[in-house]
C-alpha cells in the first residue's frame, strides 16, 4: 500500500471551555489523539493594565493588582508595595509587615485551595471543589474584616497597609488554623492515593531541572522539579526572614509532584500564619511619614497639617524619586515581580507587571508535545493558569 | 550582598571590556548597559560561564523614551539560581533597527519578545514565531508606546442588526480628562528674583 500523508487535524480548544481555565484559546494540531503542536492564543482578557498604570498616581495603581491574578489578590500589591518602597527608601514598621505576611500566607492557601480542587475536577473528581470553596470563604471572611471587600482589597498599600486589623480577628485566624489540617487531610484522602487521579497526573508533563530553569519557571512548578528555591527563603523580603518554615519539594517534576508540593504548601502556609499570629507585635502598621502615608482620622479634625497632608496624599499623591527597580514575591503560582520606572513625578513613567503564569503558559507547546489531548486538560491545570495575571 | 554584586560587576567589566558601555548598582541591583550587537554574546556569557550562572531569563521588557534618539530600552532581567544574584541587562534601540531574538539562548524568551514586539513594536532578527501576543486578532500600532492614547483608537461592541462585533472608531462621549495635580511649586527650583539664594548655596555647598 502506498504511503499516505495525512494532514493533522487542528483542533479549537476554548476560550469557551470549562477546562481552558476562563479564557484561554488553544490551537492544537493533532495527529489523532496526540497532540504534534500546541498554539495557545491568550490576550483575549487583555486590560492594558501596565498602560493604564502610567496615567494614575502610585497610591491610584494599587487596585490594578487585585484584580491581576484574582485568586490572591494581596500577594499582587505586596510586590508593587514592595517596589514603590524600595524607591522610596522606607521600611514597613513590623506589625504592618507581620500583618502583610500574615495575608500572603492566607493567600496561598486561597490560591492552592483553588488551584488543586479545579485540577482535580479538571481530571474528574467533583468533590474537592465543593469542600474547597467552602474553605475560601471562610478565608475570604479574615479578608473582608481586615479591608472590606472579599476579593479586591486594596489592603496592601506602599509603606505599609491600609488599616489595623480589627480586635478578635486574630483569635478567629487561629482556630482556623487548628480546623484546617483536618479538611487537607481530606483532600489527601480523596487525591494523592486515587487511583485515576494517580493514573491521570502521574508521568504526565514531566518537566526536567534544566528545562525548568530554561523556560523560566519558577513557585511550584521548579519546586516540583526538584529545584530547591522560594524567594521567600534565598531573597527574602518583609519579616519572612523571622518565621520558620520549610520549603517542599518535589520528585520527578510531573503533574502529580506538582500537586503534592501544593499539599505542602498549605500546610507550611498554616505554620506561618500561626507564627504571625503568635508573634504579631503592637505598634504603627504603616509608615509614620505623613508625606506617604494619609494621617489618622481623629487627627484630621483637629490638626490643620494633618488635613493639608491628607488633601496632597489624594489629589497629587507623592513624589517618587527617580531610578528604577525590579521587586520580586514569591506568589503562590511562581515569582511574581514588578519593574518600575520612575521619573520623579507622582506617576510611575513605566511599571511592568512579570506574571508567573505566562511565562508557564509559554512552555504549553513543549509540555504538550506528544501527549494525549486529555492530558493538556491535566498539564493546564498543574500549571495553574488563571488569565487576569497573563492577559494583564 | 552589595559587595558581592561589585565583585560581580567588576569581573564583568573584565571579561565583557568591549561589549559594556557602563554599569551602575541601584537600589541594590546590578545594571550592564551592553551596546546592541553583543546581546547574544553578553546573555551566552552570562548563562554559561562559571561565575555567573544566569540561567533563567525572568523577564524581557522595554521602556518608551521618545525624547532620546534611541527612544527604545530593553531590559532583561536574569536571576541565577546558584549564586542568588538578579542581574539587569540594558540596550537601547529605535523603531527600525532590529534586535537579535535571545530565543537560542533562553527558550523563554520566545514569547516575552512577542510581547516586546506587540507592545512596543521592537523587532526581534532570528525569533521563530514573531506575531502579536496580546492584543487583538488584526490589531494596529503598539499600545505601551508613549505615543500612543491611553483610549486606542478603535472600539468594539456587538451589532443586533448584524448579528456580529462590529470595530468603529473610538467615539468618546466626554472628552478625556487627564488630572495634572503636579504643584507648580516644588517643580520650581528656582523662584523668580531669587537667584541670588541660589548662588550663595551653591558657594556655601562649595566650600
Amino acid at each position: 500500500m502506498a504511503e499516505v500523508q495525512i494532514k493533522p487535524l487542528t483542533l479549537n480548544f476554548g476560550p469557551q471551555h470549562p477546562a481552558a481555565h476562563a479564557v484561554l484559546r488553544l490551537v492544537l494540531e493533532m495527529d489523532g489523539e496526540i497532540i504534534e503542536r500546541a498554539d495557545p492564543h491568550i490576550g483575549l482578557l487583555h486590560r492594558g493594565t501596565e498602560k493604564l498604570i502610567e496615567y494614575k498616581t502610585y497610591l491610584q495603581a494599587v487596585p490594578y493588582f487585585d484584580r491581576l491574578d484574582y485568586v490572591a489578590p494581596m500577594n499582587q500589591e505586596h510586590a508593587f508595595a514592595l517596589a514603590v518602597e524600595r524607591l522610596l527608601g522606607v521600611e514597613v514598621p513590623a506589625r504592618g509587615q507581620y500583618i502583610r505576611v500574615l495575608y500572603c500566607e492566607i493567600g496561598r492557601i486561597l490560591n492552592h485551595l483553588l488551584n488543586i480542587t479545579t485540577f482535580a475536577i479538571d481530571v474528574g473528581a467533583m468533590t474537592p471543589i465543593l469542600w474547597g470553596f467552602e474553605e475560601r470563604e471562610k478565608l475570604m471572611e479574615f479578608y473582608e474584616r481586615a479591608c472590606g471587600a472579599r476579593l479586591h482589597a486594596a489592603y496592601f498599600r506602599p509603606g505599609g497597609v491600609h488599616q489595623d486589623l480589627p480586635a478578635g480577628l486574630l483569635d478567629d485566624i487561629a482556630t482556623f488554623c487548628d480546623t484546617f489540617p483536618q479538611i487537607i487531610d481530606d483532600f489527601e484522602g480523596l487525591l494523592t492515593e486515587n487511583r485515576i487521579f494517580r493514573q491521570r497526573t502521574v508521568d504526565i508533563g514531566v518537566v526536567s531541572r534544566e528545562e525548568a530553569e530554561d523556560w523560566g519557571f519558577s513557585g511550584p512548578m521548579v519546586r516540583g522539579s526538584g529545584i530547591p528555591w522560594d524567594l521567600r527563603k534565598s531573597q527574602p523580603y518583609d519579616c519572612y526572614a523571622e518565621l520558620d518554615f520549610d520549603i517542599p519539594v518535589g520528585k520527578g517534576g510531573d503533574c502529580f509532584a506538582r500537586y503534592l508540593v501544593r499539599i505542602e504548601e498549605m500546610r507550611q502556609s498554616l505554620r506561618i500564619i500561626r507564627q504571625c499570629v503568635e508573634k504579631m507585635p503592637e505598634g504603627p502598621v504603616q509608615v509614620e511619614d505623613q508625606k506617604i502615608t494619609p494621617p489618622k482620622r481623629g487627627e484630621m479634625k483637629r490638626s490643620m497639617e494633618a488635613l493639608i497632608h491628607h488633601f496632597k496624599l489624594y489629589t497629587e499623591g507623592y513624589h517618587v524619586p527617580p531610578g528604577d527597580t525590579y521587586a520580586a514575591v514569591e506568589a503562590p503560582k511562581g515569582e511574581f515581580a514588578v519593574y518600575l520606572v520612575s521619573d520623579g513625578t507622582n506617576r510611575p513613567y513605566r511599571c511592568k507587571i512579570r506574571a508567573p503564569g505566562f511565562a508557564h503558559l509559554a512552555a504549553m507547546d513543549y509540555m504538550c508535545k506528544g501527549h494525549m489531548l486529555a492530558d493538556s486538560v491535566a498539564i493546564l491545570g498543574s500549571m495553574d493558569i488563571v488569565f487576569g495575571e497573563v492577559d494583564r | 550582598m552589595i559587595e558581592a554584586l561589585q565583585d560581580l560587576g567588576d569581573y564583568l567589566a573584565a571579561a565583557l571590556a568591549d561589549d559594556l558601555l557602563s554599569q551602575d548598582i541601584g537600589h541594590g541591583q546590578l545594571n550592564l548597559h551592553i551596546k546592541r550587537p553583543s546581546l547574544l554574546k553578553v546573555l551566552t556569557f552570562l548563562r554559561d560561564d562559571q561565575n555567573c550562572q544566569f540561567k533563567q531569563l525572568v523577564d524581557v521588557t522595554a521602556v518608551d523614551r521618545p525624547e532620546q534618539p534611541d527612544r527604545l530600552e530593553l531590559v532583561y532581567n536574569l536571576l541565577s539560581l546558584k549564586l542568588n544574584q538578579r542581574i539587569r541587562v540594558k540596550l537601547t534601540t529605535d523603531e527600525r533597527n532590529p534586535v537579535d531574538s535571545a530565543s537560542g539562548v533562553f527558550s523563554s524568551a520566545i514569547w516575552m519578545e512577542r510581547e516586546a514586539w506587540d507592545m512596543f513594536g521592537i523587532f526581534f532578527s532570528g525569533h521563530p514565531d514573531l506575531r502579536r501576543i496580546l492584543t487583538d486578532y488584526g490589531f494596529e500600532g503598539h499600545p505601551l508606546r508613549k505615543d500612543f492614547p491611553l483610549t486606542g483608537f478603535k472600539e468594539v461592541r456587538y451589532d443586533q442588526e448584524q448579528k456580529r462585533v462590529v470595530y468603529e472608531p473610538v467615539n468618546l462621549p466626554q472628552e478625556f480628562r487627564r488630572f495634572d495635580f503636579l504643584s507648580p511649586w516644588e517643580g520650581m527650583l528656582r523662584l523668580p528674583g531669587d537667584e541670588k539664594a541660589e548662588a550663595q548655596k551653591s558657594e556655601e555647598g562649595g566650600a
